[in-house]
């Protein structure tokens, strides 16, 4: 069997998802390939022939695939499964849009934001808010599945896949793009960063989440997150969030402020590997899931563990 | 109004004046409730566990109300495809404002696709010129059934919705994408679904529960919208994902930074 991962990306660079769902998809076949689908993606079809073991990558360019709408990329891979038994895609914004669009088109069952695959046929996911673990079997000959990235590997470099052409297909007939809002950071994207440090209620107001939680994660060269309480008080913006309804995030390190917890939160955090909370609650829920915790009021916590950061010469 | 510039491939929706909204909408477990996985590995424990209205279809119906309540919307049908208790869910709807209700009845528990396929027949038979829904189900999590009843019906699609301006013909509609907001303007017929910040739904007042009792729900079957299919999945298990274990309380930052370099080895 063949597999074919759509890459994640904005028309310039390659998004880490991409490597990451290239290692779920080498669960599934040797043999397999990435589309590019987008708008003068040169730079990151460059990008994309050098992760490891990629057999070829296909570009498809419209100005329609450019925005990324769903109709044009479902109507763009349709075709291209006569080739493939399933195809991969990231869990993004983009992919969850176009792929259950693309599993109707082929008269297929989508399966959602897999985390762990037990065979070709055989899939588990998070439903219940990650409450519970779905193990699911399909009985389609082709499977259209989205990946939940963070529970992957990245794919190494080293390939040096050839580039072909595919047709880019209709675009959207019905659906026009106006316009987009991007937040522009220095920082690392949320979604794959190594160190994530999030704000909570707590915080109190958009001015104190900015004085105290961005300078902490610049320091630690950290994304930054919110919970969605921060968010609903408008602390933070939408894009932060992480949890259920928002963002799902494993880095390495995970550094909660005044958040105390709520099994949504916990949902979109608690796969990181090591979890830090501070919070001055004792009882706070959050405890109940972090490696190391400081029961402390962060106006006094976070300036001491800037200094100790800056002790220890970070 | 002519609608001809619609035939393309895609099934016609309710046409001219008459602007139709169709909200399915989902019974599942209440948002506040912890799930519990069943010792036998079977499913969720839902005996005895309060259900309530998707909270993402409560969106839908909220904004297809205030859609109505500024002039844009002529009629509102919700649609809800489960078993009959169920109908409290539509009852809901119809307490927020829905004008009337259609309970699809089944105690299966279909997947999305075969969902997306009744709801195809729904909208041919009742013509919407616009579906709204939530953007997924607190339960099976798939966030698929908008797209996949978009597909079948060959309409354009929107999900995510945080904003929604109808504007004759055409429905401009921001959607909540990673790293920020994006803006699209369909032609209508679409399917919209609808993300956590588009509105926040009211509380059905008094009156209005009073006044949904005596809208109708008319009590249909699967097999009166081309019936249910075999399904293309099958659960195996369902099963409690792996607990994590609560750590040590340390006393200062300095100690812990410490144990982040020494122990853990993140810094």
């Amino acid at each position: 069997m063949a597999v074919l991962v759509v890459a994640d990306h904005d028309n310039v660079n390659l998004k880490d998802n991409t490597n990451k769902t290239v290692t779920a998809a080498k669960a599934l076949s040797a043999d397999v390939d990435i589309l590019v689908a987008g708008q003068n993606v040169a730079p990151v079809a460059t990008l994309a022939v050098k992760i490891a073991g990629v057999r070829k990558v296909l570009t498809a360019e419209s100005e329609a695939l450019g925005k990324q709408i769903a109709e044009a990329l479902s109507a763009a891979i349709a075709p291209l499964m006569a080739n493939y038994d399933a195809v991969l895609v990231p869990a993004t914004s983009v992919g969850k849009n176009f792929a259950p669009r693309l599993a109707a088109m082929l008269d297929v069952a989508p399966i959602s934001e897999i985390v762990e695959i037990i065979d070709a046929d055989t899939f588990v996911r998070p439903i219940y808010a990650g409450n519970a673990l779905e193990t699911v079997r399909s009985s389609d000959p082709k499977k259209v599945i989205t990946v939940r990235a963070t529970a992957f590997k990245a794919a190494e470099e080293g390939g040096a896949a050839p580039i072909e052409v595919v047709d880019p297909g209709p675009g959207a007939r019905h659906t026009r793009f106006v316009s987009d809002e991007i937040v522009k950071s220095d920082r690392p994207e949320l979604a794959g960063a190594k160190i994530v440090v999030s704000g909570g209620r707590a915080l109190g107001s958009a001015e104190e989440f900015h004085r105290v939680i961005e300078p902490l994660a610049d320091k630690l060269g950290a994304a930054v997150g919110a919970s969605r309480a921060a968010v609903d008080a408008g602390y933070a913006p939408n894009d932060y969030q992480v949890g259920q309804t928002g963002k799902v995030v494993a880095p390495q390190l995970y550094v909660a402020i005044g958040i105390s917890g709520a099994i949504q939160h916990l949902a979109g955090m608690k796969d990181s590997k090591v979890i830090v909370a501070i919070n001055k609650d004792a009882d706070a829920p959050i405890f109940q899931v972090a490696d190391y915790g400081l029961v402390a009021d962060y106006k006094t916590a976070v300036p001491e563990l800037m200094a100790a950061l800056t002790a220890a010469g970070r | 109004m002519p609608i001809a510039a619609r035939e393309v491939g895609g099934v016609a929706g309710g046409e001219g004046d008459d602007m139709k909204i169709l909200v399915p909408v989902k019974r599942a477990i209440d948002s506040n409730v912890k799930a519990r996985v069943r010792s036998d590995q079977t499913g969720v424990d839902l005996a005895n566990v309060k259900m309530s209205m998707n909270p993402f279809c409560e969106i839908a119906v909220e904004e297809a109300v205030r859609l109505k309540e500024k002039g844009v919307a002529d009629e509102i049908v919700a649609v809800s495809i489960g078993p009959t208790q169920a109908q409290e869910t539509i009852r809901t709807a119809l307490a927020m404002g829905a004008d009337r209700g259609i309970l699809v009845q089944t105690d299966t528990d279909p997947e999305p696709l075969e969902v997306a396929k009744l709801l195809k027949n729904v909208a041919i038979a009742e013509q919407p010129r616009l579906i709204l829904m939530g953007k997924q189900a607190i339960d099976g999590d798939n966030n698929a059934v908008g797209q996949m009843l978009s597909a079948l019906l060959s309409w354009p699609q929107a999900t995510f919705a945080s904003r929604i301006e109808i504007e004759g013909e055409i429905a401009k509609v921001t959607r909540e994408v990673d790293g920020g907001l994006q803006t699209l303007e369909l032609d209508l017929p679409a399917v919209v679904t609808a993300d956590l910040r588009l509105n926040e739904p009211r509380y059905a007042s008094l009156p209005n529960i009073m006044k949904a009792k005596k809208k109708t729900i008319d009590i249909k079957s699967p097999d009166d919208y081309g019936g249910l299919g075999e399904g293309h999945l099958k659960v195996l298990k369902v099963t409690e994902p792996a607990k994590r274990v609560a750590g040590v309380r340390l006393e200062n930052a300095s100690e812990l930074v410490a144990r982040l370099k020494t122990e853990a080895g993140v810094l």
